[in-house]
């Protein structure tokens, strides 16, 4: 692996090395490397399609997989599916990410389908980050999908932040939960330039007791555009709290429409959302703290996006 | 210390002229001043113009000697004034610690940040990692924002109210916060208050009235004269009980 795989691995996926563990990486569409253990087992799909299974034994507890991506070149297009089958009261964290190094003038493109499956009181941590760069012209896209089946009990807390260097993405999110079933959802962007951010979620409360988090967090600077669509729909009796809180800056324009249905009488949901920009007051303390407005600023916004 | 020479301050309100302040001229060498006066008389303004977030209509502002009336917040803060907001300001995402680190302008460690959180009352432990959000009460958030100015360290530190906002069981202590920063501070604290048990500990008193200095003097001499006035009301007032 040469030192700019290296770099982006190490912004994806805070990895200076091997990674303990089962882990798979994928480098410009080949295999940088991969290790199965006793109990996860990472194994080419067997439909033709491009990507990996992932097999969590039942019952395994504290260990971890890092599958991440990193993308040298441009001109280059990739739609990558990967499965996850968790057994049955596994404890597990997966950490994903797409790093793109794009010195051309051509595009490149990342598209990740990651489909989940948690088998009954399975908990999974899915740590997800995006990072772009590039000295030449070349749009970084990536379109993220995933799809979330949760059976009886499971729990999968999904955090997702894209900080930089993204020209375009279309994230998609599709989850449906059984009986007691918890989904929590983080997820953080920072957009600037003319960059595009739309994040897409639809979660199906489908059985008694289940719950759904899901909170995004954003900072839309320059002339970028974001777009946050959030759909739970209450199908039995559960609880729902979907919450957009953007910061807007400069040029920038921001849409959140957040969009609830109870199909069930006891099914309890709620949405929050709101959007403005760095209260004046913010500003005035920090700056009574000695700091400039623009040193106020990052300060604002790091802590917003921590 | 600090002098302010002819402030006069007005806003326009539904297309007329309205003085808050009409020819402030005040001077405070002492350690501990406070500044009293009626609501609306002109006091939280008077605070917010030493700190510079408002620019004075006319008039000049000297520290130590030097003209600052021109220089912005930032630069302010940098030649060492501290302030402590009425209304502490809230943020999602920064942290006790955060915030701490700012005012002290280096990255604090965790001992040193509960030394400052511990001069206002609070258990650090429980506080450093918590978001300076809705989450606090505002109390608590009062205290922090005394912190702050601790950390800070400037020669002169306003407190604008601090014990408006505050319930009475939380205000015992704070008089003591104050009483402790009188004892250690090598520099000035100038503090805009109603209370008498805050006024009680003050070197020196300013009466503000109208947006006008009305009397100024040592304690000794203005306090037996303002108690049971306006300017200076019974003890739960301001407090939430």
């Amino acid at each position: 692996m040469d030192e700019l795989e290296k770099m982006l691995l190490m912004q994806v996926a805070d990895l200076h090395k091997v990674p303990d563990g089962a882990y798979n990486i994928r480098s410009n569409g080949g295999s940088g490397g991969r290790r199965s253990t006793e109990n996860i087992v990472i194994s080419n799909r067997t439909d033709g399609k491009s990507g990996i299974d992932i097999t969590v034994k039942a019952g395994t507890k504290n260990e971890s997989v890092h599958i991440p991506v990193v993308i040298t070149k441009g001109d280059y297009k990739e739609t990558v599916y990967n499965d996850f089958y968790i057994g049955a009261g596994a404890d597990v964290l997966i950490i994903a990410g797409c790093g793109i190094h794009n010195c051309g003038v051509e595009q490149a493109e990342h598209s990740g389908v990651h489909t989940f499956h948690l088998g009954k009181d399975a908990k999974v941590r899915y740590v997800e980050k995006h990072y772009g760069e590039g000295d030449g012209n070349g749009e970084n896209v990536m379109n993220p999908s995933t799809v979330v089946y949760l059976e009886e009990g499971a729990r999968l807390e999904m955090e997702t932040t894209q900080i930089k260097g993204i020209d375009s993405t279309v994230r998609t999110t599709r989850a449906k939960l059984k009986k007691g079933a918890n989904l929590v959802v983080r997820e953080k962007i920072y957009t600037h330039g003319k960059q595009f951010a739309k994040t897409d979620f639809c979660v199906d409360l489908d059985g008694e007791g289940a719950g759904a988090d899901v909170v995004s967090r954003s900072v839309a600077a320059e002339q970028s555009s974001q777009e946050f669509v959030s759909r739970i729909n209450g199908n039995a009796k559960c609880s729902g709290h979907t919450e957009c809180d953007a910061i807007i800056m400069d040029g920038a324009r921001v849409t959140a429409v957040p969009e609830l249905t109870a199909n069930c009488v006891d099914a309890e949901l709620i949405h929050e959302a709101a959007i403005g920009k760095i209260a004046g007051e913010q500003l005035i303390k920090l700056m009574t703290l000695g700091l400039t407005e623009q040193q106020a600023e990052e300060q604002i916004i790091k802590g917003f996006l921590s | 210390m600090l002098e302010l020479k002819n402030i006069c301050y007005s806003v326009t309100e539904g297309g007329r002229e309205k003085q808050i302040l009409r020819d402030v001229s005040l001077k405070i060498d002492e350690r501990f001043a406070a500044i009293t006066g009626p609501n609306g008389s002109g006091k939280s303004t008077l605070a917010k113009i030493i700190a510079g977030i408002l620019r004075p209509t006319s008039g000049s502002i000297l520290l130590d000697g030097e003209d600052v009336t021109a220089c912005s917040v930032t630069e302010r803060a940098n030649k060492g004034i501290s302030f402590a907001f009425q209304q502490p300001v809230r943020f999602k995402g920064i942290t006790v610690k955060d915030l701490i680190s700012l005012a002290a302008g280096k990255k604090i460690t965790v001992t040193e940040a509960c030394s400052y959180l511990s001069e206002v009352g609070l258990c650090a432990r429980d506080y450093i990692d918590r978001e300076v959000s809705a989450s606090l009460s505002g109390g608590e958030l009062k205290r922090i924002e005394i912190a702050t100015v601790l950390a800070r360290g400037t020669r002169l530190s306003v407190f604008d109210e601090p014990e408006a906002g505050i319930d009475l069981w939380s205000f015992n202590s704070l008089i003591s916060v104050f009483e402790k920063m009188y004892k250690r501070t090598k520099g000035s604290i100038v503090i805009i208050s109603h209370q008498e048990r805050i006024l009680s500990i003050a070197d020196k008193i300013v009466v503000v009235a109208n947006g006008r200095v009305e009397k100024e003097g040592a304690r000794e001499q203005i306090l037996p004269s303002i108690l049971g006035t306006n300017a200076c009301r019974a003890l739960t007032d301001k407090m939430e009980v």
